[in-house]
């Protein structure tokens, strides 16, 4: 066995920390980390809770191969019903705060109830207590780590907290570790402060030595590491050029999201591409790029750490944001840039680095601006309401409404509230570009069709990290298909869904999959999990995760209706490209996709599916 | 006849130092000049050449040795990338 046994739950009503034991009942049929804490959300929480009442819990959750030598085996998720979305989320983060977790001890930690004040949560091995945090509340994520560092004279201590924006009630808070690796998704980060929950602090000396079969398995590690060291994207192409190297291939092919999906290609796509991050600015002759980086056990290293030109205007006279720092990765730099047409490298990272010091997606943050910008371009919202000019391309409203967010100010306020809540407010919900209220990431489904099905469905609202079919539409992993037709999308995203699901509950990136299929992970995880795991039960497990996350939302109040993209993408036609004149085939692929997956025609799992599938 | 060609990340040192600034070179050509002989033109290693547009359309490999550039195409390549 891989799981440490032992879960931590802390009733932060009544200040209480309790350890139990690990259900491994569950651990056999929902592996671990988004399966299996998803599995213990479900069982806990009524679907219809109001996201940010007390009654909704949260769980911050490690895989069996978190902490493990398995390459990228440092993941963690944080699982909870979504404040942006009211579906369920779960979001998945790197660093080091997940390894860390599980030496001290813990599969796993669920939060339920509301603290009176705000508290942090402090873990030492087996010893877990509530300390106050009325110190940290009004922090960043950046000053409360350092705090709790100091205050514990521990600089090892691991530290997942939110910032500001989570204070602030932000929609879409992260939950922020290690300074720049965030759970970024869906409001997660949101939940936590409505708990008045600061931070988790951990320290963990314990390592992870329970292996079911620790000979077997370093050799099915090391076998894992040589195909990732030997393929020219894992090996190559990512530790070279990161994320961000997508943003020129994505653009030439039409399908990068520009100006809140007004356009499909961005005339200044290369300024903010990973190209440019190599190249020697103008201003101080050198390159916004320093370094590349790797979380916990990572031997792909794609993170990106950065230095931001000390004259640009975002910065003059805040030297806080002078040194080396975390960003800029493909889809922040696509969110705060082509979808708000701004082609200001600069800019965007400022961006970027207040996102990641107070807490905030900056996909759905830039996605809200670019839909504020074109209210702003129809004259719907005025420049009095905003507080400054704010047309598409603007640096200077872009970094002030980064600024107005973070801390609740003004129309920022606003901002935080997503997409789609702003666009209703304002009388044009149909230009929110969202599903299920979480904003789109960076791939527009008209030039890239197998994305509209993923985006619409998807269980935590649109999302590219639930079936990238980005990886065999454009980039051929594992075999090339068309990306501008619908024919075979059904399969493909079933198929990614399901795939996707038993990498996030094993705890290990989903990058390797560039790589990886699951006969890959398959040893991995034979050799250190209890049990039989084989292909065949990892492939029932992925799909049995998938329908377990519909049934919740659909008791939650979704239904078919909102399996479906905003107007803009079925109806107005790519206007440039290989996709020109095409709109998503969302339509045709949705009743394919429910067949599929053994659903009825309004999307409800059959009573066979379920059957089969145990639920 | 007069083309755009593109090479990035790690294949763009394999353009001419006027092309680097912006991944882009325009080049004339002979007619019936296909993508192989311009990726061997500039000694770009055919193994590194993994996602080949044309105007943002996939080229799959077994067709690169017979797809004809035309006046005004844009013919882009990159290495094997990924990202998300």
């Amino acid at each position: 066995m891989a799981w440490t046994r032992k879960i931590l739950r802390v009733d932060l009503s009544k200040g209480t920390c309790k350890a139990e034991p690990l259900n491994m009942e569950w651990a056999q049929l929902y592996l671990g980390q988004r399966g299996l804490a998803t599995k213990y959300f479900v069982s806990e929480v009524d679907p219809k809770v109001d996201p940010l009442s007390p009654a909704n819990k949260l769980i911050m959750t490690t895989g069996p191969l978190t902490g493990t030598p398995a390459s990228t085996g440092g993941r963690y998720s944080v699982v909870t019903k979504g404040a942006l979305t009211g579906a369920i989320a779960c979001s998945n983060s790197g660093g080091y705060f997940g390894a860390e977790l599980k030496f001290a001890g813990w599969d796993m930690i669920i939060f339920e109830g509301k603290s009176p004040k705000p508290v942090y949560l402090w873990i030492e091995n087996d010893k877990a207590e509530l300390r106050d945090a009325a110190h940290l509340w009004g922090k960043t994520t950046w000053q409360t780590e350092e705090t709790i560092k100091k205050a514990h004279q521990d600089p090892q201590i691991r530290i997942s907290s939110i910032g500001r924006a989570g204070e602030n009630g932000v929609l879409y808070a992260c939950v922020v570790n290690d300074l720049h690796r965030a759970a970024g998704r869906s409001g997660v980060g949101t939940v936590m402060g409505s708990k008045n929950l600061k931070a988790v602090a951990v320290r963990g000396t314990l390592g992870v030595g329970n292996l079911k079969d620790p000979k077997a398995f370093m050799a099915a590690a090391a076998a894992g590491k040589k195909v990732l060291a030997g393929n020219a994207v894992t090996g190559q192409g990512l530790p070279t050029y990161g994320t961000q190297v997508l943003m020129n291939v994505i653009n030439e092919m039409g399908a990068l999201p520009t100006r809140n999906h007004r356009d499909v290609q961005f005339e200044d796509a290369r300024k903010i591409s990973a190209e440019a991050m190599r190249e020697k600015r103008p201003t101080d002759g050198k390159t916004h790029l320093v370094a590349n980086s790797a979380c916990f056990g990572c031997t792909i290293a794609c993170g990106r750490i950065s230095k931001i030109d000390e004259t640009h205007f975002s910065v003059v006279n805040k030297p806080e944001y002078w040194g080396a720092n975390g960003g800029l990765e493909y889809e922040a730099a696509w969110a705060l840039g082509a979808a708000n047409g701004v082609g200001d490298l600069e800019a965007l990272q400022y961006a970027n680095l207040i996102c990641n010091e107070d807490g905030f997606d900056p996909i759905s943050f830039g996605a809200t601006v670019g839909a504020a910008m074109e209210l702003f371009e129809l004259g719907i919202i005025k420049k009095e309401q905003i507080g400054m000019d704010a047309p598409f391309g603007s640096a200077k409203a872009l970094c002030e409404l980064a600024r107005m967010t973070a801390v609740g100010e003004g129309f920022g306020k606003e901002l935080g509230m997503g997409s789609a809540r702003l666009c209703a407010k304002y009388g044009k919900p149909e230009l929110s570009m969202s599903v299920k209220g979480q904003e789109f990431p960076a791939y527009d489904s008209r030039g890239i069709q197998g994305m509209g099905l993923t985006y619409a469905t998807s269980n935590r609202g649109a999302c590219h990290l639930r079936s990238y079919t980005v990886a065999s539409e454009v980039l051929g992993i594992p075999v090339k298909t068309d990306p501008l037709v619908t024919e075979g999308k059904a399969d493909l995203v079933k198929a990614f869904q399901d795939a996707t699901a038993v990498f996030d509950s094993a705890g290990i990136c989903i990058f390797t999959s560039f790589a990886w299929s699951l006969a890959d992970v398959q040893p991995q995880l034979d050799a250190a999990c209890e049990g039989n795991w084989t292909m065949e039960k990892l492939g029932e497990v992925g799909e049995r995760i998938w329908n377990m996350e519909r049934q919740f939302n659909l008791a939650a109040g979704f239904t078919a209706k909102d399996d479906d993209l905003p107007p803009r993408l079925k109806t107005e036609p790519a206007k440039t490209g290989p996709a020109k004149g095409l709109v998503n085939g969302i339509d045709k692929m949705r009743p394919e996709y429910y067949k599929t997956r053994g659903w009825d025609a309004q999307g409800v799992p059959s009573k066979e599916t379920l059957k089969r599938l145990g639920l | 006849m007069r083309i755009t060609f593109k090479l990035f990340a790690m294949l763009q040192d394999y353009l001419p130092a006027e092309g680097r600034q912006n991944n882009a070179l325009p080049l004339d050509l002979q007619d019936g000049t296909t993508i192989l002989q311009v990726i061997e033109r500039f000694g770009v290693p055919l193994k590194s050449c993994h996602l080949v547009l044309i105007d943002g359309n996939f080229v799959p490999p077994s067709e690169r040795n017979t797809r004809a550039l035309k006046e005004g195409e844009t013919l882009a390549i990159w290495p094997p990338i990924a990202g998300g």
